[in-house]
């Protein structure tokens, strides 16, 4: 048997103790919101949910536009995820293995708007796309989301560690340059694509600020405003506002379960905020 | 012309696509909102100069009684105190797991950092329900102690501070995650060789974990600096009308006077207070990051 060691319990209850502080938030929303609530919640905590769904379905029938919000959040997230897997490790590519005039200056270029606060360009922003007639559309949220500069370092460093033996090969086969990357890189990158793809998927639908100030109709709302927009209109129905919280989350909360490795990976390869 | 053309028309052409996407959605906005910040800038008529030049930066200044001073200041304490206790936790953290057994160093990173996934949107809502004067957690702990009841996030004086304490009790799981990895990648022998000095854990810690993770800590810093300097949705979510001014950041101004109230001039020009707050940071990040460690 293990000595009693007095060190050792004051690390492992930091350690438990923290872990609660860290997941006590999400546990409680979603505990409430298992629990049917019709106004205010009880006095006395709610800690055991009732595992009821009673919330959810008054969410689902009672709101206009819960669904669409979520359709919308797919589609923009879906979008501007295909797009990154694709032109990231395109442009990753030819930055990582190719040598072309401008191609370092290219590059600083693009990493450096990782320093800009991307609420600079916010208001010229609604005006180029008041101005494309996209306003309040999904599409004043895909079209910028392409511009992000995280995807085409992480493809770029990926891309520099495999060896250039195999384009070799491929050329020597009569591969045109798009057939070397088609064929050759883009299978060979798979795990960093599937990094670039979770961290781009979980932004896109996290995002808030720039979709509160695009979109106006309550219909063309992605999740996250929507949710956002419950606590005015049901103000006294809290089973709603926490079914429609927790069930914005629980997406993300299975990709994470799911994915966690991809998730670490991306966050070692110094990007995400969190 | 047509040699130059075979040989790197296929690199220019990859790099096209995103380049389209950077120079329409990120540079040209960015010298536009620069021009924009010296102009009265109206939908219908578009931009005319101000006079004097730097009129829309008096104004950001100036307007509603001096509000964007107190925003900033509000925006450096926030940051302050959420930057320095993400480090002190993150490294207090990796290091207690970094002794464990994988699958153990894999449940507690896996545990702080679940919370990180939803959006900050979703994390300050349900604070916001955990500071809920009524029926919110924690007052309910302050009504089981026997204590007075606080006014969590409608009472100006705690309100920042109720935001603030809500930011760092979200574990940094960035910090966590990075330091257990350049924790992972200093080699045994250093910590051999000090024992055969006859260092003690914490000696070990402190005179060979610490200096040798600096690059990382460094990093976390400006990470975390820039982030907390953009903080905005917890505060929309969970102050909506700001309680006085206490709890106005920078971009919840740039927010109000940009898309609020139109005033386009004026929310641009403070989007450039921001970016030059944010470019000190990093400029201060270049510096450090020239002294890195080598091992």
């Amino acid at each position: 048997m293990r000595r009693f060691n007095p060190a050792m319990m004051v690390v492992w209850s930091f350690l438990i103790v923290t872990t609660i502080i860290s997941l006590f938030p999400m546990y409680w929303l979603f505990t409430n919101a298992l629990t049917p609530i019709q106004g205010t919640p009880p006095l006395t905590p709610i800690l055991i949910p009732a595992f009821s769904f009673e919330n959810f379905i008054r969410l689902l029938t009672g709101t206009k536009h819960y669904t669409s919000w979520m359709i919308n959040s797919l589609t923009v997230a879906f979008a501007v995820t295909l797009w990154h897997i694709f032109f990231d490790t395109l442009a990753g590519y030819a930055f990582a293995k190719k040598k072309f005039p401008l191609n370092n200056v290219l590059f600083w270029m693009i990493l450096s708007t990782l320093m800009i606060p991307i609420h600079v360009t916010f208001i010229p922003l609604y005006i180029i796309i008041r101005e494309m007639g996209l306003l309040d559309t999904l599409w004043a949220l895909i079209l910028p989301g392409t511009a992000s500069a995280f995807g085409i370092f992480l493809m770029r460093q990926y891309i520099q560690t495999l060896p250039s033996e195999l384009e070799d090969a491929a050329r020597i086969d009569g591969c045109s340059e798009f057939g070397v990357f088609w064929n050759v890189i883009l299978p060979l990158c798979q795990p960093g694509i599937a990094a670039l793809a979770i961290f781009t998927f979980v932004r896109s639908w996290n995002d808030f600020l720039w979709p509160v100030i695009a979109l106006n109709k309550a219909q063309n709302y992605t999740l996250t405003v929507g949710v956002a927009n419950l606590q005015n209109e049901f103000m006294t129905d809290w089973g709603i506002i926490f079914s429609g919280a927790a069930l914005a989350a629980l997406p993300m909360i299975v990709f994470f379960l799911l994915f966690q490795r991809y998730f670490l990976e991306g966050v070692r390869m110094g990007a995400i905020k969190g | 012309m047509r040699r130059f053309f075979q040989k790197h028309g296929w690199s220019y052409l990859f790099i096209l696509p995103s380049m389209t996407t950077f120079i329409v959605f990120v540079f040209i906005p960015v010298v536009w909102a620069f021009i924009i910040s010296f102009q009265k800038y109206s939908l219908r008529s578009g931009g005319r100069w101000m006079d004097p030049f730097y009129a829309n930066y008096e104004t950001a200044f100036t307007q509603f009684g001096g509000i964007f001073i107190t925003a900033i200041q509000n925006t450096i304490v926030y940051s302050f105190f959420t930057v320095t206790a993400n480090i002190f936790l993150g490294l207090i953290l990796s290091s207690l797991i970094q002794p464990l057994s994988h699958r153990l160093r894999t449940f507690f990173r896996a545990a702080y950092y679940l919370p990180a996934v939803t959006s900050a949107l979703i994390i300050g809502m349900t604070w916001s329900f955990i500071y809920n004067a009524q029926w919110g957690f924690a007052n309910y702990i302050l009504r089981l102690l026997g204590l007075p009841l606080v006014r969590w996030i409608s009472d100006p004086d705690i309100a920042l501070a109720s935001v603030t304490a809500s930011a760092i009790l979200t574990i940094p799981a960035t910090a966590v995650v990075l330091y257990s990895a350049a924790m992972g990648s200093i080699p045994t022998e250093y910590y051999e060789a000090a024992e055969l000095d006859g260092a003690n854990g914490i000696q070990k810690w402190w005179h060979i974990t610490v200096p040798l993770i600096k690059s990382t800590t460094l990093y976390l810093v400006v990470l975390y600096s820039i982030a907390s300097f953009e903080v905005f949705e917890r505060i929309y979510i969970m102050v909506p009308s700001g309680v006085g001014n206490s709890t106005q950041t920078i971009v919840t101004q740039i927010y109000n006077n940009g898309f609020k109230d139109l005033n386009f001039g004026v929310g641009a020009a403070q989007a450039f207070v921001l970016f030059v707050m944010i470019a000190t940071v990093a400029v201060f990040q270049f510096r450090f990051l020239q002294s890195d460690v080598e091992y």
